[in-house]
């Protein structure tokens, strides 16, 4: 009997072991392909393929600047106007909603995560564009229009426009990440912080304190659909690789450009130096996601010291 | 560390094995060995290539598999360059391309290819400005100007002089350009080089040219650009002219070499061709931007199938001259419903011959 279960176990252990390293093997497997075809890129462009300026795919011209800088802009936007709503709702939903409002909100959140991203971008096109156009942008021009990003012509697509379709794309992967970790934090310690006199803004804080590194794991979570979306973006950032201030100035992200161009990209070293920006891509991701583990570890940390001090 | 237990050892040795089998069979090319062995007496025979000829491609599939049912075609429409590498690596039977081959692309192959003009297309210039019911002038110096950032609004001198009659608004341009790799891209590109030095030295020829920076926004496939031009007041974009018929989209007149204002249509197109024969090499890569002749539409273009002119197996071969020649010949009559010029007689003849001259083991393949 013993036996038998200890074989048991043995096998299972191999079974989830295998598991786990196929996913090492994968990525593996993946960064290693990359890196052979884009071998050519890098031996010709070098180190300067990072901070090239233009994209001439026809003189075979390669810099990944200004997709670099469109990425980041542009999940940096989706992060500054998601953040807020989502820990909104979710605290919300968690700490204050009736459940009768709770399940029906919740549940339109989850819905959201659902659409796919080229419905998106049509509604992008169709009502978010025109609405910059007429609205949102001269309101940003006439009250804040001294600040470079909101100086130019506005034509609705562009950087801002893409970064609200980010928005409102990882709001609900954040919002619902969000929720569940601070359903998580005990029930105990609201009692307690009540109990101590605490208000409920106080009550909510030290929560948000205790569920920090889940709340960072929810925004990187989010950060990497922001980063890698590729249709919805095509279709409103206006695929301009330029870097300006004005955030209604068409841009680029590397995730479009690659949704763009892959299929047709017949030339070697045109398809090495696509294989090489998703390279760019993975580290760009990288380092996005350790900063922003980073800056929500460091707010936490205060929150911390401030409940404790 | 702790050591590896036995059951680890083992799984990651199925798993290395698990991996060495997948790399294993990618290494493998479909197209030979699925190809004849199909058996049974069914011959299927792989297509891809452009979008653009895709839809009349498809009828011509359908209409041809009711004649000859043994033959079954599948046409994937991937793009031109990647019609172009599918036959260069043999996973296709055919390529379609939008764009003729360069030297260099048939050099790699070390065996001819065959050029088969089969429909033709064009380039319109579409645009959103209100009140404007007309069709507007454009000639190509202003297209290029436009494009180039030189024209910035359209109330500009020299786009009321070509259209004395509009009342253009005071207002931006904003042109729409496409951002994926296309062949449209390459006929409007080629149609403005000719016809504009600036262009030519600037931007030049390209299925995706290098864009002056700052100048207007680009967009997805032919869908995109129109999607872009619909909704934003005052913009212009250039798209296919089968798709600006099926969606109704407004089309500007462009001046041609006989400087004449000319509407897209059909016959217009028909008639560049015809215009060029005179001109047409004997590989029938040609370019018919700019055509010479009255009432010829100047941003035109073919579109091609690449063939192998040595197949490597008989019966297949077989099955795809028969297919080209019924195409080109029988097939023409699907062609204008779907809104392709069809080819002029004279091409037709060329085209003929050509296919005639594919062969396998050294023998025509057409009797």
């Amino acid at each position: 009997m013993a036996n038998t279960g200890t074989k048991g176990d043995k096998v299972f252990h191999a079974v989830v072991f295998a598991a786990a390293l196929s996913i090492i093997l994968i990525v593996a497997a993946v960064i290693a392909v990359m890196f052979q075809s884009a071998i050519p890129s890098m031996e010709r462009f070098g180190i300067g393929f990072l901070f090239g300026r233009e994209w001439k795919p026809a003189q075979e011209e390669f810099g990944a600047l200004p997709f670099i800088f469109g990425t980041v802009t542009s999940s940096v936007i989706a992060l500054i106007l998601s953040i807020p709503v989502s820990l909104g709702i979710a605290i919300f939903l968690v700490e204050q909603a009736p459940k009768k409002l709770a399940r029906p909100i919740a549940f339109m959140v989850e819905l959201l995560a659902a659409i796919p991203s080229v419905v998106y971008g049509l509604w992008g096109i169709f009502v978010l564009a025109p609405l910059i156009r007429e609205y949102i942008g001269p309101f940003l021009q006439t009250y804040v229009g001294f600040l470079p990003i909101f100086q130019g012509r506005i034509t609705g697509i562009g950087m801002l426009t893409a970064g609200i379709i980010l928005a409102l794309m990882i709001t609900p992967i954040i919002t619902s990440v969000v929720r569940d970790v601070l359903e998580a934090v005990p029930h105990t310690q609201r009692e307690a912080a009540l109990a101590l006199g605490a208000t409920k803004w106080e009550t909510t804080m030290i929560v948000l304190g205790n569920a920090s590194s889940g709340i960072a794991g929810a925004v990187v979570l989010g950060l990497g659909r922001a980063v890698g979306e590729t249709m919805a973006v095509t279709m409103v950032i206006g695929n301009s690789p330029q870097i300006v201030a004005s955030l209604f100035e068409p841009a680029n992200t590397i995730a479009s450009l690659l949704a763009a161009n892959f299929a047709e990209a017949t030339d070697e070293m045109y398809l090495s130096a696509l294989i090489e920006i998703g390279l760019v891509l993975f580290l760009v991701t990288f380092i996005i996601n350790a900063f922003a583990k980073l800056l929500i570890l460091s707010v936490a940390s205060k929150t911390n010291a401030a409940k404790q001090g | 560390m702790r050591k590896f237990k036995s059951s680890e050892i083992t799984a990651i040795f199925a798993l290395l094995m698990l991996a060495a089998v997948i790399v294993g069979c990618s290494g493998q090319k479909f197209g030979e060995s699925s190809g004849s062995g199909g058996g049974g007496g069914t011959i299927r025979l792989q297509g891809t290539g452009a979008s653009f000829p895709k839809p009349i491609y498809d009828k011509w599939v359908s209409e041809f598999g009711k004649i000859k049912p043994s033959v079954r075609i599948d046409y994937q429409s991937t793009g031109s360059g990647a019609g172009q590498k599918a036959l260069l690596s043999k996973t296709s039977d055919f390529g379609a391309s939008d764009d003729p081959m360069t030297d260099a692309a048939m050099a790699e192959a070390g065996t001819p290819i065959l050029h088969i003009p089969t429909v033709l297309g064009a380039v319109v210039l579409t645009y959103n400005l209100d009140g404007v019911t007309q069709p507007i002038n454009l000639s190509p110096q202003v297209i290029a100007d436009i494009y180039l950032g030189n024209i910035k609004r359209w109330s500009d001198e020299r786009l009321k002089a070509d259209n004395p009659e509009i009342q253009f608004p005071d207002a931006d341009i904003l042109p729409v350009y496409r951002a994926d790799s296309s062949g449209t891209s390459a006929v409007f590109t080629d149609f403005l080089s000719k016809t504009n030095t600036e262009w030519a030295e600037k931007v030049g020829t390209n299925k995706q040219p290098s864009w002056i920076t700052g100048v207007g926004v680009g967009a997805k496939g032919n869908d995109g650009v129109m999607g872009q031009v619909k909704q934003t007041p005052n913009s212009i974009g250039y798209v296919e002219l089968t798709f600006a018929k099926a969606n109704n989209l407004p089309a500007a007149k462009v001046k041609n070499k006989a400087g004449e204002f000319v509407e897209a249509s059909l016959t217009s197109v028909s008639e560049a061709a015809a215009g060029s024969v005179s001109s047409m090499p004997d590989d029938l890569r040609a370019q018919i931007t700019n055509a010479e002749g009255k009432g010829a539409y100047p941003i035109a273009s073919y579109t091609y199938i690449l063939v192998y002119k040595e197949q490597a197996d008989e019966a297949r071969g077989k099955a795809l001259v028969d297919f080209l020649f019924w195409a080109v010949t029988d097939g023409e009559k699907y062609v204008e419903d779907l809104h392709y010029a069809p080819l002029p007689k004279e091409v037709m003849e060329k085209v003929a011959v050509k296919i005639d001259s594919i062969s396998s083991g050294g023998e025509p393949l057409r009797r």
